[in-house]
């Protein structure tokens, strides 16, 4: 098995690792670079629970040899919080009850964030066309849609994201702070 | 203070999964990790001639590979006596993707490389694919030792009903089939397994961890101390992970023999033959009623399809099906049987409403039915047989099957609040003279299930030690609040629900409580999560647990405020003397107090840390009334869900928002069985789905918008007055579709379409009844 070489920068913190040529790149993300927040829902790109921006685009990371990422430069659902606050996709989520076992979550919430940044008002029809190639089996994805339709009302596809696509890269560590954590205030919300 | 049960609360949970810091068990990281990966079988039947191991023996990072034959000793699974499927076929292979040896290699792609390496000789065997080939008169029976695929065959009832059916002014016979469905949690199955010198760990992706420890040390021969099951964020389960698979025995077994953690990450593709599917039942039914359509007799006989090997819950679910199958209804005489049949399939299991949805489709289908025969509307026969409110709580003619608290006419009545019924059977009719407009169908769906699953009698009949739950409430000295609990959510949001229930119960801020769940180290004991019991059946020990703090805190009060003890009362976070506005001590201080001995009466026990048991004294019985408005495209039988309409009564509700969810959920699946999905195999026994895709899990284009509402009608089987939600959706939907697309098509004489109602099946009924 022949390796590789690679230079790739994940959530703005470059990297650089020697590689199996078949490793995907779900596998370089979550092994090699111990980012286990995206995550393997199927073995045929079915599923979207893989989904990361690559080079400003959603991909299935599963679908992504590492060594095809070699200088490309990663977001991944730990890379969308900065300062401190979830994003507005991820908050649209947690205001509008958008996940359940969460594991679908981080490649919805990545597919979403893709799509508010090529649509910044989707309408109903097109957020579910928006996120069809990612896989629910909890939520049946009403509460998915008004999730997305809430981030696009308040602030849309977020900072991290914006400044992946528009290059000035990714959050640093340092620009990002802590990671939001489970004692923040929960406001009461009417559904 | 506000109160937290019935607010709609962001989770609690939430903030961990969005941001990628959940843990699932394929995130747990252990150093010196191996990994596991399985020889599975491509025949559905034949007898294993050899296995050569040798070449991916010797391939790199190979530790090992394993048979049946090199694990000598090693107990099965538990099952039905005389039943039990080996970790590894023995001589022969019962099913498509049944493992056949094992390999461990220093890497997950290494492991998979010699899997593919290991030569497996067959001779094939004829396949019995299905009930009737497994059934036939030239069938073998496939489970050795056993002398019929029939293995269990049971009555439920003292007659057969023939008598009643025989004297009912009308009678119909009715064939109807519940799919083959797959449960497809998002995460498939995935353990890792450490067997130190002080015992045994396992990260597992199960919804049951204390009862998977017990079953461990019982095979492996540990005390239950020795061993420790850890179930972290767990990605859905559905049912489906409440059953013991042999990759958790044989991880564990591995990592004994290699002293090194030994972890199993099933791929999508095993996942589809691997985890036991659900439903897989074929009812005959009979019922005789009169001219107004009061349902007089009902016959069912239920063929459970049981896959490869019988399943140790799996083997239970038609006596579930067969104590539902009165529906909502009062019928004087209702004869249930079953036969349980041994097929070259995929072992079957539950899967969310496990049981209850077959019986709740069947009796749904057959009101409808009766009200065709009659020319009735279907709302109106349904009114004619339910059991009154006034009449709760119903005894139906099953031992311990007693409906609680419920309004099932109400239901109807509040369904029908949010459609214009009249309006759309209009509509319907005008529409049906247009032939370039789309079918117009109106199905609902009265039901009523089970929730809040034991009590313990019938909780040992899945092999569990009981049916209880347990939950321990501690106030830590700065006022903060821990609760553990023996649920094991996967979803659900216990963290959130119960830390409401707690923050009610004790008057403390709700940010400052915190759930541990899920790791039988740190809780004492628990059953787990299925069959709608977290809430009823957690709830409700959380809720005794925290009451026992409280009531520990108020004799610490009373000796602070210097009162009698029937005196103090806990009002707004702090108690006080009643009459005495101007004494009181806040609850962070009674927290203070508990922990310093000599500020307390001589021999007070320090610490508010109590542990509480609820057993419940019943199954609770959730119910409600759905309704579904199809449009039925003429041309290409493709069917849109215009409506979907939900008024669920589950009791208490503890948290709107989440409620929501889990009706959605539920739905979902429903909706799903209904229209899309089914697992199915070739005549050979291979089966014809074998991707998300090809199995049409639906995505977020196939599934429509969802009303919900609530009607609530408290149960008094449990302190909290829930009754459970977590399987109502997918036990109430899969008719309320059915019904829907068959009403569309009724004008053309259309009686049944089979479930999933694809475009293909619905354009063939269109064809064959001159549409
Ligand atoms: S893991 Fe399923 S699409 Fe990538
Ligand atoms: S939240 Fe569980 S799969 Fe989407």
């Amino acid at each position: 098995m022949s390796h590789h070489k690679v230079r790739i920068t994940v959530n703005g913190t470059a990297g650089e690792d020697e590689i199996e040529s078949r490793l995907l790149l779900v596998h370089y993300l979550r092994d090699t670079r111990g980012l286990t927040g995206t995550h393997v829902g199927c073995d045929t790109s079915n599923c979207g629970a893989c989904t990361v921006m690559l080079d400003g685009r959603t991909v299935k990371s599963c679908t992504v040899l590492a060594v095809a990422a070699d200088g490309a430069d990663v977001l991944t659902v730990e890379g969308l919080a900065g300062d401190g606050r979830l994003s507005p996709v991820q908050e649209g989520f947690r205001q509008c009850h958008g996940l359940q076992c969460g594991y679908c979550t981080p490649g919805m919430v990545m597919a979403a964030t893709g799509l508010l940044l090529e649509n910044e008002a989707p309408d109903d029809t097109e957020i579910r066309e928006g996120i069809e190639g990612n896989l629910c089996r909890c939520t049946g994805y009403d509460m998915i849609v008004d999730s997305v339709r809430w981030a696009a009302a308040n602030g849309g596809a977020g900072e991290a994201a914006s400044r992946h696509v528009h290059g000035g890269g990714a959050l640093t560590p340092d620009e990002a702070g802590p990671a939001p954590s489970g004692s923040q205030p929960a406001p009461v919300v009417t559904p | 203070m506000g109160s937290m049960v019935g607010a709609a609360v962001v989770r609690k949970e939430d903030p961990a999964l969005l941001t990628g810091r959940g843990t699932y068990v394929d995130d747990v990281r252990l150093p010196g990790t191996v990994h596991m990966a399985y020889v599975r079988s491509y025949l559905a039947h034949a007898r294993i001639l050899s296995v050569d191991t040798s070449e991916a023996a010797a391939m790199p990072g190979v530790l090992g590979v394993w048979t049946n034959a090199d694990l000598e000793g090693l107990p099965p699974n538990r099952s039905v006596p005389g039943m039990e499927r080996p970790c590894l076929a023995k001589d022969r292979v019962h099913f498509v993707g049944e493992c056949v040896a094992v390999v461990v290699a220093t890497d997950r792609y290494l492991a998979a490389d010699a899997a593919e390496a290991v030569l497996v000789e067959y001779e094939e065997l004829p396949v019995m694919a299905s009930i009737a080939a497994a059934t036939a008169e030239d069938a073998v029976p496939i489970i050795e030792g056993t002398a019929s695929n029939v293995v269990l065959e049971q009555v439920l009832s003292a007659t057969d009903a023939e008598e009643e059916l025989a004297a009912a002014p009308h009678r119909l016979a009715i064939h109807l089939r519940n799919q083959r469905c797959a449960a497809v949690p998002m995460e498939p199955t995935v353990c890792l397994s450490d067997w130190q010198s002080s015992g045994l760990t396992i990260y597992a992706t199960t919804q049951t961890p204390h009862h998977m420890r017990n079953e461990m040390a019982q095979m492996f021969g540990l005390s239950q101390q020795e061993v420790r099951v850890v179930a972290p964020d767990v990605g859905g389960g559905f049912g489906a992970k409440a059953s013991c698979y042999p990759e958790f025995i044989l991880t564990a077994e591995l990592s004994r023999r290699l002293r090194r953690p030994v972890k199993y990450v099933e791929t999508r593709s095993e996942n589809l033959t691997s985890m036991v599917h659900g439903r897989a039942q074929e009812h005959d039914v009979e019922v005789g009623f009169d001219d107004e359509g009061r349902l007089l007799a009902l016959r069912v006989r239920i063929t459970q399809d049981c896959g490869g090997w019988p399943d140790a819950t799996g083997i239970g679910l038609p006596t579930l099906t067969s104590f539902m199958s009165g529906g909502c209804y009062k019928i004087p005489v209702i004869a249930p049987s079953f036969r349980s049949v041994v097929t070259n399939t995929t072992p079957v299991g539950s899967y969310r409403g496990a049981g209850r949805p077959e019986a709740s489709f069947m009796i749904e289908r057959v009101v409808d039915h009766v009200a065709a025969e009659l020319g009735l509307d279907p709302l109106d026969v349904r009114r004619r047989n339910f059991v009154q409110p006034g009449e709760m709580p119903f005894a139906t003619q099953f031992e311990g099957i007693v409906y609680d608290e419920a309004d099932f006419p109400g239901a109807l009545d509040k369904v029908l609040e949010h459609v214009d019924y009249p309006q759309l059977r209009k509509e319907q009719a005008t529409r049906r003279d247009d032939p370039s407009a789309s079918l117009l169908g109106i199905g609902f769906s009265t039901f009523v299930e089970m929730g809040g699953f034991g009590p313990t009698p019938l909780f040992e009949q899945f092999g569990y030690v009981g049916g209880w739950e347990s939950a321990n409430v501690r106030l830590n000295v700065d006022g903060s609040a821990v609760i553990k609990v023996g649920t094991s959510p996967h979803g659900q949001g216990h963290q959130t629900a119960f830390a409401q229930i707690v923050a009610d119960e004790l008057q403390i801020d709700f940010d400052r409580i915190t759930l541990i769940h899920g790791d039988t180290a740190t809780v004492q004991e628990g059953i787990g999560t299925m069959g709608s019991r977290g809430v009823p059946v957690g709830g409700s020990a959380v809720m005794k647990a925290a009451i026992k703090v409280r009531d520990k805190a108020a004799r610490i009060a009373a000796h602070m405020l210097e009162a009698d003890e029937s005196d103090v009362e806990l009002v707004d976070g702090e108690f006080r003397v009643k009459g005495a506005p101007g004494k009181s001590v806040g609850m962070g201080e009674v927290a203070v107090r508990a922990f310093k001995p000599h500020l307390l009466p001589d021999g007070f026990d320090l610490g508010l840390d109590e542990t509480a048991f609820h057993e419940p004294q019943n199954l609770s019985y959730p119910s409600g009334a759905h309704c579904c408005v199809v449009e039925v495209d003429r041309d290409t039988g493709k069917v849109r869900i215009a409506r979907y309409v939900a008024v669920d009564d589950c009791g208490t509700v503890i948290n709107p928002l989440m409620a929501k969810g889990q009706i959605h959920g539920g739905v979902a699946q429903g909706i799903a069985q209904a229209l899309l999905e089914e697992v199915s195999y070739g005549p050979d026994g291979q089966p014809l789905a074998g991707t998300l895709v090809d199995y049409t899990l639906p995505s977020a284009v196939d599934l429509p918008h969802y009303e919900t509402d609530h009607l609530v009608t408290r149960t008094s089987f449990n302190p909290l007055g829930a009754k459970g939600l977590g399987e109502s959706g997918a036990t109430a939907a899969p008719q309320a579709v059915v019904n829907a697309v068959v009403d569309a098509l009724s004008h053309l004489g259309v009686r049944d379409v089979e479930m999933p109602c694809t475009p293909q099946k619905v354009w063939r009924v269109l064809q064959q009844n001159g549409s």
